[in-house]
């Protein structure tokens, strides 16, 4: 049995150390390429938002390397992503492959239910075994948001800046291949010493900080979005991320188990007013983390999310209300199949235009005559 | 008290549900006109462009509304309208989307209906809201257990074979006229507020029945047996719309006097992405996705259904022991 599941980010660094420590073969789909992207769009239903195809490309590309075994999350709405896993299985076997198909269902997909279900594949690992790679995958996922991090903070305020990104790649494929807890600390410590040792720019010291919110696949993923945050930080801004793997997983595998775990639960009381209600997905901490961001001083905001996406809809209309009374402007940014990057670097060197300029002026008088706040429409 | 209530989204479900609980209540409900250009124009104009066309739609009738007489305006937050399942996630944000974005809004009723775990929770926010509105918890209660008696009036007059948006007019005891039998008959799956917006489905109903088709809609057959057939599905459809939908989609297929299942659908709807796919892999009868916006011609609309009827038609001249498919089947190109 050759075990596969989809890709977000660099969460296959972790589900990859959980899944081997536990016995499986496994199979990494090759990382989201134009190639993923075309599988999936020449499969999925039309109008499917873009997870959902490029969950399909990653599927086909791994069963293009003898993957046998799907595993996926699953999910009782009101996001289409619940029902993601029941048309993905009905494409596969249409087109012929011969596969099972692991789905985790919330609200029962506690860490024990992953376990249970991959423990019934037929896999024999004694129970120290698994609590030893649960805990390998943790400390990985840590390792990888560290790592994350620092290059939002470094990359606006580096001189050579791709030089950065080659270092946290190569902090990446070392965590990747840290065979034990100590080794990861090693490797992490010694991509992180190396990023902060990098040559800075002087000028840039104080960059102009973005907030990163919106649907989480989509944040998540560089595919997904076209590499946002590296463009941000090379175009010199900061990126602060609403979501993050650690945050995700403690909240939703582990329950909030984890204490000094980031939560979002304790964010989520910033969307009232102006949200009161969860809307499925992660539109209720768009708004959430918003209007935080913009208490917090934070320069702008950037929404991002798959086209059509119910909860972020939502989010977006609110969000009209949230910039004028928040006074914070945001931009809203749908992807699909069809973007184009030179048009996002254009949108995003126009915002950050924006916000500097706005800045500037926020410095000369009360800021409330120059808020940025009709950069969101349209 | 002059309630307004909007004729859009959940309207064609439950009017007369709504309408019957603030008569008892001894308010005055007024509800917008049928949809018209410049209503949906200005609903366009209001909210976010990404937002559907019938959520837009609402906006249009919400802001036609303003601008009524009314002293406020019934915008429920309607999360799920049975256990287990969901209608869609701007349904359970319309109140604040609304908030946000139109800035002289009356006051907004907006207590949430969610029964997807137990009455009981819906029943406290209930009285809530009657003591945030000065009025007693009992009485209105009352008045709610009345008005889901008018609801389910609603659902038998739409058994015996009309639309809801005729069903509603019969309720209300206004005249409508039942057409001659067509030789076909056609399913029509998709949303209640698009198929039964006449300006939203471009008079779907009203265009098959100038071509000789009788229409089934999903609120015609018998929802026992409508769910029995959902529930073959691996997987619960979460969705109160997508699973009758599916639902109904299966009993069409076997029911042989039914020839063909148009799914009309709208740009940007989550659930009929997935289920308008779900229902095409399991459809053995000719089946047309239609998908429509606020861009749509109506010429185009037109020309495919009639398309549509004249295959039906000529399947049935040559028989379907022939080589030549005269629907096609579904595929995986585009």
């Amino acid at each position: 049995m050759r075990i596969t599941f989809p890709h977000m980010g660099n969460s296959y660094i972790a589900i990859k150390a959980l899944l081997e420590k536990m016995g499986l073969d496994v199979v990494v789909p090759p990382p989201c390429s134009k190639k993923t992207l075309e599988l999936g769009v020449r499969y999925a239903p039309e109008f499917v938002c873009l997870p959902m195809k490029l969950n399909l490309g990653n599927f086909l590309e791994a069963m293009e390397r003898a993957a046998d075994t799907v595993l996926m999350a699953g999910g009782w709405g009101p996001c289409r992503f619940g029902y993601y896993a029941q048309v993905e299985r009905d494409i596969l076997n249409d087109l012929g492959h011969k596969f099972n198909m692991v789905i985790i269902e919330a609200p029962d997909s506690q860490l024990w239910g992953l376990v249970d279900q991959v423990r019934q594949l037929g896999v024999k690992a004694s129970w120290i075994q698994v609590l030893s790679a649960i805990r390998l995958a943790w400390l990985k996922l840590k390792a990888v948001d560290r790592l994350e991090q620092e290059l939002h903070h470094w990359l606006p305020r580096l001189l050579d800046k791709e030089r950065g990104i080659r270092t946290v790649v190569r902090g990446l494929k070392h965590i990747d291949n840290a065979a034990e807890a100590a080794s990861l600390q090693e490797v992490t410590e010694k991509a992180s010493r190396e990023l902060a040792r990098l040559a800075r720019d002087e000028s840039n010291m104080e960059p102009v900080r973005i907030g990163l919110v919106g649907e989480i696949y989509t944040v998540l993923e560089p595919f997904a979005n076209y590499d946002l945050e590296r463009h941000l930080g090379r175009l010199g801004a900061e990126v602060v991320r609403s979501i993050s793997m650690t945050q995700w997983v403690n909240d939703h595998l582990l329950g909030g188990f984890i204490p000094a775990a980031p939560s979002l639960h304790s964010t989520l009381s910033y969307a009232r007013p102006y949200l009161r209600y969860w809307v499925g997905g992660h539109g209720r901490e768009t708004v959430a983390s918003t209007v935080k961001y913009a208490r917090q001083n934070l320069d702008g905001v950037i929404q991002v999310a798959p086209l059509t996406c119910m909860p972020e809809i939502v989010a977006q209309a609110v969000l009209t209300r949230v910039q004028e009374v928040e006074a914070i402007p945001v931009m809203t940014m749908y992807f699909d199949e069809h973007a184009g990057e030179a048009g996002i670097i254009t949108r995003l060197e126009a915002f950050l235009d924006m916000v500097r300029w706005r800045k500037t002026k926020l410095g000369d008088n009360d800021g409330k005559s120059v808020l940025g706040n009709r950069c969101g429409l349209g | 008290m002059r309630v307004g209530i909007p004729r859009a989204l959940f309207y064609y479900h439950l009017y007369p549900q709504w309408k019957s609980f603030f008569n008892h209540l001894g308010w005055e409900p007024v509800s917008s006109p049928p949809t018209h250009k410049l209503m949906a124009d200005a609903g366009i104009v209001a909210t976010v462009s990404e937002a559907c066309f019938p959520v837009k739609i609402y906006y249009g009738h919400v802001l036609h509304l303003t601008r009524q007489r009314v002293d406020c305006i019934f915008s429920p937050r309607l999360v799920s309208i049975e256990r287990r399942s969901y209608i869609c996630p701007k349904f359970m944000g319309i109140p604040d989307m609304l908030k946000a974005q139109i800035l002289d809004l009356p006051p907004l009723i907006d207590f949430c209906i969610d029964l997807s775990r137990d009455d009981g929770s819906f029943m406290k926010g209930l009285d809530q809201w009657s003591r945030e509105w000065g009025l007693k918890p009992g009485q209105v209660r009352r008045a709610w257990a009345k008005a889901e008696e008018a609801g389910r009036s609603l659902a038998a007059i739409c058994r015996q074979g009309h639309t809801l948006e005729e069903g509603i007019r019969i309720w209300e005891g206004q005249p409508v006229l039942k057409c001659i039998s067509g030789d076909l008959t056609i399913g029509i799956l998709g949303h209640c507020y698009t198929l039964n917006d006449r300006f939203l489905s471009l008079d779907i109903f009203e265009r098959l029945r100038d071509m000789g088709v009788t229409a089934v809609t999903a609120e015609m057959l018998n929802p026992v047996e409508v769910e029995r057939a959902a529930s073959t599905l691996p997987k619960r459809v979460f969705w109160t719309v997508g699973r009758s939908a599916v639902g109904s989609a299966i009993l069409m297929d076997n029911d042989r006097g039914i020839d063909g299942v148009i799914y009309m659908s709208c740009f940007g709807c989550g659930p009929d992405s997935m289920m308008s796919k779900i229902i095409e892999r399991r459809m053995n009868k000719p089946f047309m996705l239609l998908t429509i916006d606020e861009h749509s011609g109506e010429a185009g609309v037109v020309t495919r259904l009639e398309a549509f009827c004249d295959m039906l038609r000529r399947q049935r001249r040559t028989g379907i022991e022939n080589n030549l498919s005269p629907y096609g089947e579904f595929l995986y190109s585009h």
